[in-house]
């Protein structure tokens, strides 16, 4: 079995083999200010009284906070009344929180070997960690908040081996874009990617970022086994004791991709598609008007430190607008510690409260027509930051960084 | 069940941004969502639309996010069904949970705008009226039939016998 199977088939009890269809136990189930309120609704009209497991749930307000406006306001409140009625302890919001995918990891509520569910296509990213976790819409959400259960289409499996290390600048975002131009937005749909192969050389940010972005090629999952990086990691983290799972020697995969880490340079996904990728030396002259650094793909540490690597002792383009957004309270407060948000002060650069909010057009950074952002988000849909008629070109974090410095897409090679 | 429409018809990777924008996502209203519907897309498409209307798409429709207000907002327009080559995941997952009519037909191509369309949900045949193509759908396993059947995963759960005056887990 692939090690999506063999974790589906831990928690159905049984073998599986992929394109079934199976009713399975969850280890955890989050949604965001979004999604909670609907899945709220279902939970209600289902005609559940109670959450399955109070601990296993988890309501981060993190999209459109803080509150951008009296409805999201709105929202929130019904998500932070039902958490309080239902004793959830992991309700997270502004100061005590972060982006859902940067904070759940960094608190150890999503582990090796389980089964996590979110109302948020990005729940993807715990595969980093070797958990099977997928997105789902707020019907799902909300009948795993009353069921503690799930029914899943045990994926086919992709497998990609890779070999080497990443040059300089290049970063795990680079993986996953080459991958999305291999495949394409659709070429994963309903299978999941597992990765493999010299992944111990691969940082756990850049796999966190790898695993975040599976669901751009319309993977289930993407999922890499638990190495003693992981392990480590979870060290006096993980909330629960956890078993982890690793696929069979024998197991049968859809297709095998290899991909040459060493290879690989600084890429960006061009309008209106991140499958629509280009080396960023290629590119030629890109002017932009915005810069974003930080969400659920690439606001974590390894990111920050990229970022103010090539913005330290220098100048943000007088034309551009840098809006850096740590992942989680506690990056942004070490950011503070450790010299990292001077840098990008100095820089011209603003920093910004955990959010999600310019990614998906929310708020914080918000496109007008003719405007063209380089960002580190995820999605680059025809009016994704804002106006339909606003350009985003997906990039890792140095590339993001040294485009705000030039004022037009670059590679930090030419600083 | 036969679904007689217009067809409205939209090309591939028709996103969840495009059907309904972030920031439209502080209501789950399925009536204020209606109004905006594929306005990602264009503008003007919200007032194209008129109920009983059957989205005719191409690859990968319902891409991107999780959001299950891209189902509501098609609903809340007055579309009566998507057709499409294919769906992506959660796009499906969200269609089916809220007893949505989403087809799968793989050969799907060549649709007029605003051709009258017929879809049967239980033979899964789709007929051009305008030019007399048919076109089948992928057939459905049984277990998605089964939560289309009920209208959704919330009354499928409660014909199991979830739920109840003490609710579950009371």
């Amino acid at each position: 079995m692939t090690l999506a199977e063999a974790i589906i088939a831990r928690h159905a009890g049984r073998p599986v083999a992929a394109g079934e269809f199976v009713e399975v136990p969850v280890d955890f189930v989050l949604a965001n200010d979004i999604t909670a309120p609907l899945a709220i609704r279902a939970f209600r009209e289902l005609g559940a009284k109670r959450v399955f497991d109070p601990v296993r749930v988890a309501l981060v307000l993190d999209h459109f906070t803080p509150c951008k406006d009296v409805r999201s306001a709105e929202q929130c409140r019904v998500v932070r009344e039902f958490a309080r009625a239902q004793g959830i302890p992991h309700l997270f919001e502004e100061g005590r929180g972060g982006i859902e995918h940067v904070l759940l990891p960094e608190r150890g509520l999503v582990l090796p070997g389980e089964i996590v569910v979110g109302g948020d296509s990005h729940t993807c990213t715990y595969g980093a960690l070797g958990a099977f976790a997928t997105g789902m819409g707020s019907t799902d959400i909300g009948y795993a908040m009353a069921t503690g259960r799930t029914w899943l289409r045990v994926p086919r499996t992709i497998r990609v081996e890779l070999v080497g290390t990443l040059p300089r600048w290049v970063t795990g975002k680079d993986l996953i874009l080459h991958l999305l131009g291999m495949v394409g937005t659709s070429g994963a749909n309903w299978c999941a990617f597992e990765f493999g192969g010299e992944v111990g050389a691969l940082p756990l940010d850049d796999r966190l970022t790898v695993a975040n972005m599976a669901v751009e090629a319309g993977a289930t999952a993407g999922l890499f086994p638990p190495d003693e990086k992981v392990l480590a990691y979870l060290r006096g983290r993980a909330a629960r004791e956890y078993e982890p799972v690793y696929p069979e020697p024998n197991a049968d995969y859809a297709e095998v991709i290899e991909v040459d880490l060493g290879a690989l340079r600084p890429l960006v996904a061009r309008p209106h598609s991140p499958a629509n990728v280009v080396p960023v030396d290629e590119l030629g002259e890109v002017p932009v008007d915005q810069v974003v650094i930080g969400s659920c793909t690439n606001g974590r540490w390894r990111d920050l430190l990229l970022a103010a690597e090539v913005l330290r002792g220098r100048e943000v383009h007088p034309g551009v607008r840098c809006i850096v957004i740590p992942g989680s309270q506690e990056l942004h407060l070490r950011a503070v510690r450790e010299g990292l948000a001077e840098a990008f002060l100095a820089a011209g650069a603003v920093l910004s409260t955990p959010t999600c909010g310019p990614c998906l057009g929310g708020h914080m950074g918000v496109l007008a027509a003719g405007e063209r952002c380089v960002s580190t988000t995820n999605r680059n849909f025809r009016g994704r930051m804002g106006h339909p008629e606003g350009e985003v070109y997906l990039a890792n974090p140095a590339v993001a960084a040294a485009s705000a410095v030039l004022g037009r897409i670059a590679s930090p090679e030419e600083l | 069940m036969i679904i007689q429409g217009r067809a409205l018809v939209v090309g591939n990777d028709v996103d969840t941004d495009a059907i309904i924008p972030a920031r439209y996502l502080v209501t789950a209203d399925p009536a204020e969502l209606g109004r905006h519907c594929l306005e990602g897309l264009d503008p003007g498409f919200p007032g194209r639309i008129r109920p009983g209307d059957i989205l005719v798409a191409g690859e990968n429709f319902g891409c991107g996010s999780s959001r299950e207000h891209a189902v509501l907002a098609l609903r809340g327009a007055g579309v009566a069904c998507v057709v499409a080559k294919s769906f992506a995941r959660i796009f499906f997952r969200n269609a089916v949970n809220l007893g949505f009519p989403a087809l799968e037909c793989p050969g799907l191509g060549g649709i007029a705008e605003e051709s009258p369309i017929a879809v049967d949900l239980g033979t899964g045949v789709l007929r051009d009226l305008g030019c007399g193509r048919e076109f089948r759908a992928a057939p459905l396993p049984h277990f998605i039939l089964e939560i289309l059947d009920a209208g959704g995963l919330v009354p499928w759960a409660r014909r199991r016998g979830y739920g109840g005056e003490k609710g579950h887990g009371a």
